[in-house]
């Protein structure tokens, strides 16, 4: 199996890479890249996200076509994708991190500042918070309810159709922190750095 | 519900760990990589690396060191220490380091951090306050170690560097580091009180009940703790199950 991470030079996706490349050991053939032969070819994609949504959002656009083709991916071909923090917040229609940007509009919702309730909850939200699972996904396969990820964020995904929710985590309210449909997967923390539960989360991932 | 986090701190010179972990299981105790695996392993929440290197020739060996562990630890790595520049950001992130701690190069010029923040994003730009007490309910920022006055307020400096987009503050009280008789809490309350970043506690640390101070009395987001780890007079599970025990949240 071939598994891409795309490398569309945001943010520090060091992490990512240690942690796939860790779990794959001997199993898959992990490339990290942002050729879109490569990508086109991929039997899986994770598109990890750091920094702002705009920036992430600007970053993908720069790449020549690579829009395009991770939408062939997803949406015509429906191979399985994987979106790390920004990496899932893109999967939105509108994001309003810096200034109002247009996301890749493949699950209809907006990414907006998580409401603080005026400083009573510290922002970024940084930090280990027990995730709850809203309906059974595949990328929780033997991943226990109230499991502990790690997140990083001040923006949450809010998307119009509640059914993709897969799991929600509690700051201030409910936010959404994993969503799936069919073959597209999204998680706002980070399995990569989420100890073993985390690589537990990856590896179900890679063995879709 | 969010948990606080344990965060071991172990001081790296010139690629060894000074004030290690002293356990009969280590195959070499001053070699970081096993270090900070035996914590993570043990359920610590994040792993910090402090750079205390003096020269400039051995500021690569850092650079290595952060590159083994980030293979084998799958918690958040941060990394601080003589950084200085944005190259120095960029190499220590490339390497694996999850988030990069500022001290010197931020009291010296505020906008570092705004432009750090800009080009990585806040979440990996944690700002290092070292804060002396002057006065009743008033705090100085130092650097090098304590040595040299700034002459800047800590809790202004505070606000500032949240205000330039800090993702978080180390903060370490520099009267108390090293005395092992419990944080500075009046500190860390009046820092937690006037910003609304999390806030690492840092210097102090002696019994389990300082850590519970840290984060109840202080509003601290984290406890960074160095000796009572290293020495094996806690491991990092114990500290949780005591915070637990007293009703304060943690990842078990």
């Amino acid at each position: 199996m071939n598994v891409t991470i795309v490398d569309y030079q945001s943010g520090n996706i060091s992490s990512v890479i240690n942690s796939f490349t860790e779990v794959a050991k001997g199993k898959v053939n992990l490339d990290v890249t942002s050729d879109i032969n490569k990508i086109k070819s991929s039997d899986k994609i994770v598109l990890p996200g750091q920094g702002s949504f705009k920036s992430c959002v600007n970053s993908l656009n720069k790449i020549s076509g690579l829009v395009d083709t991770l939408k062939d991916f997803v949406i015509t071909n429906k191979k399985p994708l994987l979106g790390i923090c920004v990496g899932l917040q893109m999967f939105a229609d509108i994001g309003y991190e810096e200034s109002e940007t247009k996301g890749l509009g493949w699950i209809s919702g907006k990414v907006s500042k998580i409401d603080n309730q005026k400083g009573k909850f510290k922002l970024p939200h940084i930090g280990w918070n027990e995730i709850e699972i809203q309906k059974k996904s595949k990328i929780f396969k033997d991943i226990k309810n109230k499991s502990h990820m790690y997140f990083v964020h001040s923006y949450e995904f809010i998307p119009d159709d509640k059914s993709v929710i897969s799991a929600t985590t509690n700051y201030s309210s409910k936010i959404v922190c994993s969503v799936e449909r069919d073959n597209l997967f999204g998680t706002q923390f980070h399995p990569e750095k989420s100890d073993k539960i985390g690589l537990k989360v990856i590896d179900n991932f890679l063995r879709l | 519900m969010l948990k606080n986090r344990i965060i071991p701190c172990l001081d790296v010179k010139d690629g060894r760990v000074v004030k290690g972990i002293n356990f009969v299981e280590l195959k070499d105790a001053g070699d970081p990589v096993e270090q900070a695996k035996i914590y993570s392993d043990g359920g610590a929440d994040e792993i910090c690396f402090l750079d205390i290197t003096a020269s400039n020739e051995n500021r690569e060996t850092i650079i290595d060191i952060v590159r083994k562990t980030a293979k084998e630890c799958f918690v958040p790595l941060t990394v601080g220490g003589g950084v200085r520049t944005i190259q120095n950001i960029t190499d220590l992130l490339l390497a694996g380091a999850d988030k990069v701690s500022i001290n010197t190069a931020v009291v010296k010029n505020v906008d570092f951090v705004k432009e750090a923040s800009k080009k990585f994003g806040s979440q990996c730009i944690v700002v290092a306050i070292d804060a002396k007490k002057v006065s009743d309910n008033k705090w100085e920022v130092f650097t090098h170690g304590g040595r040299n006055k700034t002459g800047i307020d800590a809790v202004e400096f505070a606000k500032k560097v949240e205000e330039s987009g800090a993702g978080e503050i180390l903060l370490t009280s520099m009267d108390k580091d090293g005395t092992k008789s419990g944080y500075d809490v009046d500190l860390l309350k009046s820092i937690t009180n006037s910003t609304n970043i999390p806030v690492i506690a840092s210097g102090g640390v002696g019994t389990l009940d300082h850590l519970y101070d840290g984060i109840v009395k202080g509003g601290a987001s984290a406890v960074l703790a160095a000796s009572i780890f290293h020495y094996g007079e806690y491991k990092i599970k114990e500290a949780k199950e005591y915070l637990n025990s007293k009703n304060v949240s943690v990842r078990l």
